[in-house]
């Protein structure tokens, strides 16, 4: 039943043993070199999606296409038109200037470096805290789960904005209440404009929820006790099961958690702009104001940059897992 | 599920892994212990990040001159403010409910083809348009239908009172993530809708019609609503999008509290700004209460 839920790839890979049966339940007196459409088929894929639809389903074809092209437009518009926006420019027909002006724009590379930095940051300290969390919580006791649960949705309950007017009020009682003691440093720290390990913390828990679930769904797909027993009975420590036992199981997981953390940090405003920090979205914002080609421009590449990293992780996730399912299953 | 943990209890108890020989409750304690430790470095984190700036937003948010009282959360249900959190709920439910049924319309039309091309397509795009909110989402509408965007010059959109630094623009924008969203949330959930369903349904005589409104619908109905609420809480607490848009020309809850707390108002409304940030505090919470239970449910059917 778990094998069954893990994923839809994991789904697809199961689901071809219980075909035959549907397919003789649909069609069932006609041979097979005698059907009318399903025959010439090889693909067994193909003949699946047609048993999958059995109501005749010619408006459903006409209203799909409508949707599809609805979306299309509605999606793709916006990027194209930023693309003319930032490439047409009236005065001086098509040219490359807004995107070479970018990196010798003042603050470019400090904000994105920022950025960056904020990023590996948050995507070592959120995976360090919820593995061992997400393993023992599959592991071992009934009390955990329920409790971690709850503390992985709690940060969903407080939308950013909220969020950051408590942490500006924190940060205010260092200078306040604690300007003679040790913790004072601590407060200073902590702010840096260098490397403000605050955001790091803020983003830290803002990610909390995304990771450990993706982290939970992975480890759902594995039998995780089966492996650390396994692990531990050929003289593995804890640590060392973990490690190369586990933790190989859950590479696209990993991904996954990594992933939607490297988005939320790049792209995230909120916090950093209130609290008076400045990565990249908050210079973005700035630079608007004198040159919105320009920012449109960073905009764009940002979203592309994205993609093609997202891309390159689910292709290099998506094949390993594959094969290690095509492994198991059979 | 039930099943499963049941089962999972049971191996447990009795695992000779776990206490070599010993009796099984001195195993299961050891690790229980074991577990809290490898679990507290995240209840660490997030006291420190979370909770204590909770703690702080509720004690602000109480605190009228020196000592405990209503005040702030009083006047943040008054006069702006209260035209704010109005507007803030009104984009969202609005949006959410667009969201939903356009999320719905087009997973339902990619999950149902026949190209296996298609679908990985939309969901990965999905996947990236999901997240791409904030201030790249806000320039690339601004370039689109903004004051000199690239659609609204070319056809002379400014003439017929198109602005997208209103309401309907918000909105328009806030689609962008909201239907991404919405697909991947619901795309497992047709996935799930079973063809023997079907099969047995129209075996039994049933039609189309009659299938959706007895099998489909109520189905999906929890992972629709969950969907819902989830969508009105994206668009309830989305923020970078509105401020690098609109500035401050929609009466938004975030952009109030965001102005409140830079002292754009007036100095000394830091308690206001906490207060209402409790109020949205509130409304999120009545959003995850109704949504954790529906997807719960929902993965009761389809899982």
């Amino acid at each position: 039943m778990a094998r069954l839920n893990s994923s839809s790839r994991a789904r697809f890979a199961s689901g071809a043993p219980q075909r035959p049966p549907t397919v003789d339940r649909t069609r069932p007196l006609v041979p097979r070199g005698l059907r009318p459409r399903g025959g010439s088929r090889k693909s067994t894929a193909a003949s699946l999606s047609a048993a999958a639809r059995p109501f005749g389903s010619l408006a459903g074809g006409y209203g799909r296409i409508a949707v599809l092209l609805v979306a299309g437009v509605y999606f793709l518009v916006p990027l194209l038109a930023s693309a003319v926006f930032t490439l047409d420019i009236p005065g001086q027909g098509l040219t490359l200037s807004s995107y070479t002006r970018i990196f010798a724009a003042p603050g470019f590379t400090a904000s994105l470096l920022l950025s960056l930095a904020l990023a590996a940051a948050t995507v070592a300290l959120v995976l360090l805290i919820s593995i061992p969390a997400a393993v023992a919580a599959r592991l071992a006791v009934p009390g955990l789960r329920p409790v971690l649960e709850v503390v992985c949705t709690l940060p969903l309950v407080v939308p950013p904005v909220a969020l950051t007017a408590g942490l500006g009020t924190v940060l205010r009682w260092g200078p306040e209440k604690l300007s003679t003691t040790p913790l004072y440093q601590t407060f200073v720290a902590v702010q840096n404009p260098d490397f403000p390990f605050v955001l790091v913390l803020a983003y830290a828990v803002m990610a909390l929820p995304f990771v450990y679930r993706a982290l939970d769904a992975g480890l759902r797909a594995v039998d995780v006790r089966t492996l650390v027993e396994a692990a531990r009975d050929c003289g593995a420590s804890w640590p060392r099961a973990l490690v190369s036992a586990v933790l190989p199981n859950l590479r696209g997981a990993l991904l996954n958690a990594s992933f939607l953390t490297l988005a939320l940090v790049l792209g995230e405003f909120t916090v950093a702009s209130l609290l008076g920090f400045q990565p990249f979205a908050v210079w973005i914002v700035q630079a608007s104001g004198s040159d919105a080609r320009l920012s449109v421009a960073v905009s764009l590449l940002s979203l592309l940059l994205t993609w093609v990293l997202l891309l390159a992780l689910t292709t290099l996730g998506g094949r390993r897992s594959r094969s290690f399912e095509g492994k198991t299953s059979r | 599920m039930t099943l499963l943990s049941s089962r999972a209890r049971a191996t447990a108890g009795t695992a000779p892994a776990a206490g070599a020989g010993g009796s099984p409750k001195p195993g299961r304690g050891r690790r229980r212990s074991w577990a809290w430790t490898a679990a507290a470095p995240l209840f660490l984190v997030v006291g420190l990040a979370f909770g204590l700036p909770a703690l702080a937003m509720a004690d602000g948010a109480f605190t009228v001159g020196d000592t405990y009282g209503l005040g702030n959360v009083t006047r943040s249900v008054e006069g702006a403010y209260r035209t704010a959190l109005l507007g803030s709920v009104e984009l969202s439910a609005l949006t959410a409910a667009a969201g939903t049924l356009f999320g719905l319309l087009l997973a339902q039309a990619v999950v149902t083809s026949r190209s296996r091309a298609l679908r990985e397509a939309v969901l990965t795009a999905s996947g990236v348009l999901a997240n791409f909110g904030g201030v790249p989402l806000a320039f690339a509408f601004v370039a689109t239908l903004g004051n000199a965007g690239v659609l609204t010059t070319r056809l002379g959109l400014d003439a017929h009172g198109w602005s997208l630094y209103g309401f309907w623009g918000l909105a328009l924008t806030y689609l962008y993530f909201l239907v991404p969203l919405m697909v991947l949330t619901v795309a497992p959930a047709l996935d799930g809708l079973r063809v023997q369903w079907r099969e047995a349904a129209r075996d039994c005589g049933a039609s189309t019609w009659q299938y959706w409104r007895h099998i489909g619908v109520p189905v999906l109905l929890p992972t629709l609503l969950g969907g819902f609420v989830l969508l009105f809480g994206s668009a309830f607490a989305a923020y970078a999008t509105a401020a690098a848009m609109v500035g401050s020309s929609v009466p938004l809850v975030t952009l109030q509290i965001a102005d409140a707390l830079s002292g754009n108002v007036l100095v000394g409304q830091e308690n206001v700004a906490l207060a209402l940030s409790l109020d949205m505090v509130v409304v999120a919470a009545l959003v995850m209460a109704v949504h954790l239970p529906l997807q719960r449910r929902s993965t009761r059917w389809l899982a």
